[in-house]
């Protein structure tokens, strides 16, 4: 026998592994190869072959995601990694029963016993090494003080474990709120745990002996107390030493059974192979340095003025963005000029870097400057608010306007791309006229690019010059970080360089914004003046790439990074009193920020709150969905349709009677039917059972048997409904397949969306415990209120003895209880509308699906709307106003037809009535209606607003896409008033 | 120059002067079938072309920029080939017609023809009119008819198509002589459409004589070699079957030592009518519409029997027992009611290629399929507790996904699948040599 060789190319490690005749270890290395993939391979693979095996033949296999490459360049034997896996517990550890896996970007189950079954992260799920990474690096730390802080943690947030993106819009809020770094720490591996049962167990149970493995399992001690915790492991958790070799392990036991070559050769071949042709590549940003200084000049011209601070006399005005990453501030003279400007990452923390700034600007200052008033802006805006007395707080949206009109005060069109956000608006007639954020499953911006250039061991200046200059650039596509990760893998398998994949991601950056935020496909549908800011902007290759994009040239003004704190000072200029309320030199000395958290037990919700305490006594509370915890009193006076529906409908008592009980989840369709089934049973004698109201935990109780990660989120719920009916020992689960809904002559069909219609076949095949019970899943058509007494009476007389007279009483019952549920909401859509008539009151229509009154579905939009003073509808308190209309699309889905049909009548009524649509994360649908409801509602000169809502509870985006909503009818109101003067 | 006519709703019509005049283009996703429906579409008048335009980046990038970037995949291509031909000025923009199916069912499928109108409007091409083929009696053209000798002599290419991408799958992998197969398709597809020209071939007569013959010539190519490893595919119909939508998935298996069973189109149709009725069954309908339905399935059916019969006749060639066999297998797992997009079909396609021993299974569909979460992953872990031998793995193609990242996942069921055919060697083999060696200890 010879020598055996494992080599484990990992999307970011390499591992090797040398075997001698008696399977004794002689050699392993792990390191990370900084995308230089081939010439890390040829490097080890010279040293064994020198040191190590002095020039005998030995058997030699590669494993691993980025191995491809490499075998296909050295003609050596490649193996699937996890089936190396496989292969290495047959000799290490053969009574294993379960093997979890953790990799760079890969996250690993495997079943050994009872059924052997391999499963891997889908394509969008991330919360893997380099998820962890990204984390840390938010944190400002490595990923070895993240988990020295791990060890202090006191309570675990819920941060959403879907992937990377996602995780990361539910830490930023809670580090500018000023949660413990060491709690979010835990949440942070909590949430790994929680990916990678939910989203690779898929039904089957984890137990038995489990072997962790992979280079985050092996080196964080916090991630394993959170599985063995979670998993209630105790002893039979395993961490075998030296786990990270254990895939290069598998692979040199696979070599085994090879024949042995000579390394020589092989580095020969890996020599003499051609560089693979790439796939897709694009051209070069620049062609040459002249071209490269002619647009540097070019883009100089769009400067500001600076003043030195400490030769200045006079007033100023402050303006501070407490950004997601970072944190702007800015002094500006009355004439614009900056006297101060600061700009920082704020490693999550905003509040020491704001009071250092106001000390160094006081003593600059010298007593010569009157800071004549203050606003503050961005994620952190409240809480530097409260913090430092600051006089105003502005949208983000607003900010951006103010700066960019002083720079060109014919701008119509900004895009700004932030650390975490995209944001781009249109103005018409001076007014912001259409906003679009990125959606939490692209917000893969700059911090994007940032972690990117350190996980390749650069930072992000030196990392945005190699892009400049590189000859091809790759081609990354236009999706979220987690493709764009898989992408760039892709790419280091190809062979691209640094250069090449730090400009493919400058493009790829620019196209997601255009393709994915814009939906642009013509410039001219951007605007003529174009202004672009936000830090990402400041790497030239990413500007570059945009104006190359968009095929013209656009104003990106030197302080590009600053503009929201540059636009805050000059909102805070427009409406300056005598003297700012921001503390003084002296309170600064007294300042003391200290963080504690909390649980609100105000309502079912049970917030995490997050309570900053500050010297003068002043508190801010973060992380509540409505005002309850603030001790401020609910605005008197309005409606609120969700809360009416959802206590109506879980108000359906339950009556006992001879039939027995029976459970009903309330999920999807039971929004909408629950009246119908309701009667229908109590009618027929039976004890109708609702399952509980949703949380997060009763969803991780479903989470488990959940078969697809990319369904909605509403559909994943409904595996804890069910779930928690069955704990209640229900015997009998009633949940219909329903292809058609009711029929409300506003369509051209009555579909229901193909999950809500089917998903009682996925919970019926997942759900192992329901075969105990009787599970009531047929299909019925209350469509076809004609022949629904012969087929209901067809479907229940196979569970139960049952009359058709009964089942004919019964549903009668039924569609009239149905049909007086429907009317109570469009009397109340009546109501409310007067009421908003008489009293001049605002109406915001949420208009979505009826299971979006879930508050664990729409994470409490409606509290946040309300605290607004407005009055709240629903698109089906609406409908019955409106007639059908023709649709530009296919309109044949029930719930559809009533997006449309609210449209219509929000369209053609005045700007007291608005209708802001919620669409679900996953849901396919929604990228058709959501085009048409913004066609219905522009085309009667209203603004869209769209909220996609998710897993993710943080109400951060949408407080902000609200503000500016109001923002723009405000200021609407205001020009209207203007020209009727 | 024809003129532009529009219906009440302010639809362009495709109209019976512009049948003569106008060129009508077709998207690409089965190459053999679509290459067959394409000359049965000429013969009844229709002066069709078949769109071969592969340059996937630019198809991607004109589906990017002109359809809502969440819709589905398939939608994207689909439209982002025929924009893409559009701007390639190879047509006359103002005498090209495109043709698009329709299902009207419950799925995203059906709004297509609505997202490749609003495409064109963006694009500035709103003259071009676009024709929809659908049975459910959506979107009437005065030039164009869903006649019911089309609907028979399409239902015919279709069977052609089935049986000859059937056959090909099987000899490929083996061939001695690289390209045999593909050839001998090819060269039945060129027949067949001559003969489409003068009206032949299109009756079960000479349908049932020439599948014997393609049977025939398909068993006579010269093969060798072991048993590959087989693996089916399965999943939603344009991932499942383009090569565009499905990064090649095909090339990559028979380059990976595989050999591909791909599911037939004809049962996709099948299932489609048989919707109707089953929709009759449950919730009660129109009877016309259930009488129309069952004469066209029992034709249909009829037709799927003669290749089955065919192909069985031919001890060395693997056949499907056809759609009232899927239909019986899928009892217990799925119901019929769940008819949108492939509705139970994928999953009963998945359960008989496992009944034939195909235990090997890759699951396409388009990232966030909504009924895919149903019928194909939703239904795996049921098809897993009572087939635990099943190794199926599900891809997501979207724009965004990369080819390795498929790859690598795909690589893994192959390993296992390897795996196993290896384990299951060495049992027969030990058995072999015990039978063997059995005598001498007597």
């Amino acid at each position: 026998m010879a020598y055996r060789i494992g080599l484990d190319i990992g999307s970011t490690t390499i591992k090797c592994v040398v075997l001698d005749e008696s399977g004794t270890v002689l050699y392993q290395s792990y390191e990370r190869h900084l995308a230089k993939v081939t010439e890390k391979a040829v490097g080890l693979l010279k040293l064994i072959d020198e040191e190590i095996i002095k020039g005998v033949p030995a058997k030699i296999v590669i494993t691993g995601s980025a191995g491809l490459g490499v075998s296909q360049s050295s003609g050596v034997e490649f193996v699937q990694e996890v089936y190396a896996t496989q292969v290495c517990m047959k000799e290490r550890i053969p009574d294993a029963d379960v093997v979890i896996e953790l990799g760079g970007e890969d996250a690993k189950i495997l079943f050994l016993t009872g059924g052997t079954e391999v499963r891997m992260n889908g394509s969008c799920a991330g919360g893997t090494g380099a998820f962890i990474d990204q984390m840390a690096t938010l944190l400002g730390v490595t990923s070895e003080e993240l988990d020295t802080l791990s060890e202090d943690a006191e309570k675990i947030y819920t941060i959403a474990s879907r992937c990377g993106v996602f995780a990361k819009s539910d830490i930023q809020p809670l580090l500018n709120q000023g949660a413990r770094k060491s709690d979010i720490a835990s949440s942070i591996f909590q949430c790994v745990v929680n990916q990678t049962i939910g989203g690779l167990s898929q039904g089957r149970e984890i137990e038995g002996k489990v072997v962790f493995l992979g280079g985050p399992l092996t080196f964080l001690k916090g991630l394993r107390k959170r599985f063995v915790e979670t998993l209630n492991l105790g002893e039979n958790a395993v961490f075998p030493e030296n786990a990270q070799y254990y895939i290069a392990l598998g692979a040199a036991y696979y070599a085994g059974t090879l024949q042995p070559v000579l390394l020589q050769d092989v580095l020969e071949k890996i020599k003499n192979a051609k560089p693979a042709k790439r796939d897709s590549s694009v051209a070069p940003l620049f062609a040459s340095e002249e071209e490269y200084r002619g647009f540097c000049e070019r883009h100089g011209k769009a400067g500001v003025r600076y003043l030195p601070l400490a030769d200045y006399a006079g007033d100023a005005y402050l303006g501070i963005d407490a950004g997601s990453t970072t944190t702007k501030i800015v002094l500006v003279s009355p004439e614009g000029d900056i006297l101060y400007q600061s700009y920082t990452s704020n490693s999550g923390n905003p509040v020491p870097l704001v009071k250092a700034a106001l000390e160094e600007i006081y003593s600059q200052s010298g007593g010569r400057v009157l800071v004549r008033a203050a606003a503050s802006t961005g994620y952190g805006e409240e809480l530097i608010k409260n913090a430092f007395h600051i006089d105003f707080g502005v949208v983000e949206t607003i900010a951006h306007f103010t700066a960019a009109q002083y720079f060109n005060p014919d701008v119509d069109f900004i895009i700004d791309i932030g650390g975490q956000d995209i944001k781009c608006f249109k103005i018409r007639g001076g007014a912001i006229d259409s906003i679009m954020l990125n959606e939490a499953c692209s917000s893969g911006c700059g911090s994007f690019i940032e972690t990117f250039a350190h996980a390749l061991g650069f930072k992000a200046e030196k990392f945005a010059k190699f892009g400049l200059f590189a000859e091809h650039p790759v081609d990354l596509g236009s999706r979220c970080t987690v493709f764009m990760n898989s992408s760039v893998k892709q790419a280091q398998k190809d062979g691209a360089t640094v250069g090449d994949i730090a400009a493919g991601l400058a493009v790829s950056v620019v196209k997601n914004a255009l393709y994915k935020v814009i939906r642009a496909n013509s410039t001219k549908e951007l605007g003529e003046h174009i202004v672009v800011q936000g830090g990402t902007f400041l790497n030239d290759a990413v500007l570059r790439a945009f104006e190359r994009e968009v095929g013209t040239e656009v104003v990106r003004p030197s302080i590009a990074g600053l503009m929201g704190a540059y636009g805050a000072a000059l909102y805070a200029k427009a409406r300056a009193g005598e003297r700012s309320t921001v503390l003084t030199l002296e309170e600064l000395q007294n300042f003391t920020h200290t963080v504690s958290v909390t649980t609100c037990n105000g309502c079912t919700n049970h917030c995490k709150l997050t309570i900053n305490r500050f010297a003068d006594g002043g508190r801010y509370i973060s992380g509540n969905k409505c005002e309850k915890p603030l001790g401020v009193k609910q605005e008197e006076g309005g409606y609120n349709a969700f809360r009416y529906k959802y206590d109506y409908l879980h108000s359906l008592r339950a009556v006992s009677g001879p039939r027995g009980k029976i459970g009903i989840p309330m999920g999807l369709n039971m929004y909408e039917n629950l009246p119908f089934w309701h009667a229908f049973f109590t009618e027929l004698g039976f004890e109708v059972v609702l399952s509980p109201h949703s949380d997060r935990a009763l969803y991780e109780k479903g989470q488990h048997t959940i078969p697809s990660d990319t369904v909605c989120y509403p559909a994943k719920l409904l595996h804890g409904h069910v779930e928690a009916l069955l704990d209640q020992g229900i015997q009998t689960i009633f949940y219909p397949c329903m292809s058609y809904n009711f029929d409300e002559g506003l369509s051209d069909n009555n579909y229901n969306c193909p999950v809500v219609a089917y998903y009682p076949e996925v919970i019926g095949a997942n759900i192992r415990r329901l075969s105990e019970i009787t599970f009531i899943k047929d299909y019925l058509g209350l469509h076809r209120r004609h022949d629904f007494t012969k087929k209901a009476h067809a479907v229940f007389s196979q569970y139960f003895s049952v009359s058709k007279e009964e089942i004919r009483k019964a549903s009668k019952k039924a569609y009239d209880a149905y049909e007086a549920y429907r009317q109570m909401l469009y009397a109340y859509g009546r109501t409310v509308l007067k009421d908003a008539k008489q009293n001049d009151k605002m109406v915001l229509v949420l208009a979505g699906r009826p299971y979006h009154i879930d508050p664990e579905i729409n994470h409490g939009i409606d509290l946040l709307a309300r605290s607004f003073g407005v009055s709240i509808l629903t698109e089906d308190c609406l409908t019955v106003r409106s007639s059908k209309r023709k649709a530009g699309v296919l309109n044949q889905w029930t719930y559809h037809a009533r997006l449309y049909a609210a449209a219509h009548y929000v369209g053609s009524h005045d700007d007291r009535i608005q209708l802001v649509q919620l669409v679900s994360f996953g849901c396919g649908l929604d990228a058709i209606t959501g085009d048409e409801v913004r066609e219905i509602l522009e085309s009667y000169g209203k603004i869209y607003t769209q909220i996609k809502i998710d897993e993710v509870t943080n109400l951060g985006a949408v407080k902000i896409r609200l503000r500016s909503l109001f923002a723009y009818l405000d200021a609407n109101k205001l020009a209207k008033e203007k020209k009727t003067r | 120059m024809a003129e532009l006519k529009y219906d009440k709703t302010g639809r362009l019509l495709f109209t019976k002067e512009m049948k003569r005049e106008y060129q009508i283009l077709m998207p690409q996703m089965l190459p053999i079938h679509f290459e067959l429906i394409k000359n049965v579409l000429r013969l009844h008048g229709y002066n069709v072309t078949l769109l071969k335009g592969t340059d996937s980046e630019s198809i991607r990038r004109q589906g990017l920029e002109n359809v809502h970037n969440d819709t589905c995949y398939p939608a994207l291509l689909v439209i982002g080939q025929m924009l893409d031909a559009l701007k390639s000025g190879k047509y006359d923009l103002n005498k090209t017609v495109l043709v698009i199916t329709q299902t009207g069912g419950g799925c995203r499928a059906s709004n297509y023809i609505h997202l490749l109108r609003k495409g064109l409007k963006r694009s500035g091409l709103e003259q071009i009119p676009v024709i929809s083929v659908n049975l459910s009696g959506l979107e009437k053209n005065p030039g164009f008819k869903m006649t019911l000798k089309l609907i028979r002599q399409l239902a015919m290419s279709a069977m052609y198509g089935d049986i000859l991408m059937l056959l090909q799958n099987q000899v490929r992998p083996y061939e001695i002589i690289d390209g045999d197969a593909a050839r001998l398709t090819d060269r039945w597809v060129e027949k067949l459409s001559d003969e489409f020209k003068s009206g032949g071939a299109l009756n079960q007569k000479a349908m049932r004589a020439h599948f014997k013959e393609i049977v025939k010539d398909f068993a006579a190519v010269p093969v060798r070699g072991e048993q590959k490893v087989r693996v089916g595919i399965v999943g939603e119909i344009y991932v499942k079957y383009a090569p565009l939508g499905n990064n090649n998935l095909e090339e990559f298996l028979l380059s990976e030592q595989a050999e591909v069973v791909v599911p037939g189109l004809m049962d996709f149709i099948i299932f489609k009518i048989d919707n109707r009725i089953e929709d009759y069954k449950l919730y009660g309908g129109k009877r016309p519409v259930r009488f129309f339905a069952r004469k066209l399935m029992s034709y249909v059916l009829h037709c799927q029997q003669i290749m089955i019969d065919a192909v069985r006749a031919e001890p060395k060639f693997y056949c499907p027992k056809g759609y009232l066999h899927l239909k019986e297998l899928v009892k217990g797992y799925v119901g019929y009611g769940a008819k949108m997009g492939e509705g139970w079909l994928l999953t009963a396609e998945m359960l008989e290629l496992i009944a034939d021993g195909v235990n090997n299974i890759v699951c396409t569909q388009p990232f966030g399929c909504l009924p895919n979460h149903v019928v194909g992953k939703g239904m795996i872990r049921g098809i897993k507790t009572k087939h635990p031998d099943a190794n199926i793995v599900a891809i997501d193609y979207d724009p965004g996904a990369t080819k390795v990242n498929q790859e690598n996942r795909i690589k893994l069921m192959l390993a296992v699948a390897k795996a196993k055919a290896a384990e299951e060697k060495e049992a027969v083999k030990t058995v072999e040599k015990r039978n063997a060696e059995a005598p001498e200890t007597v």
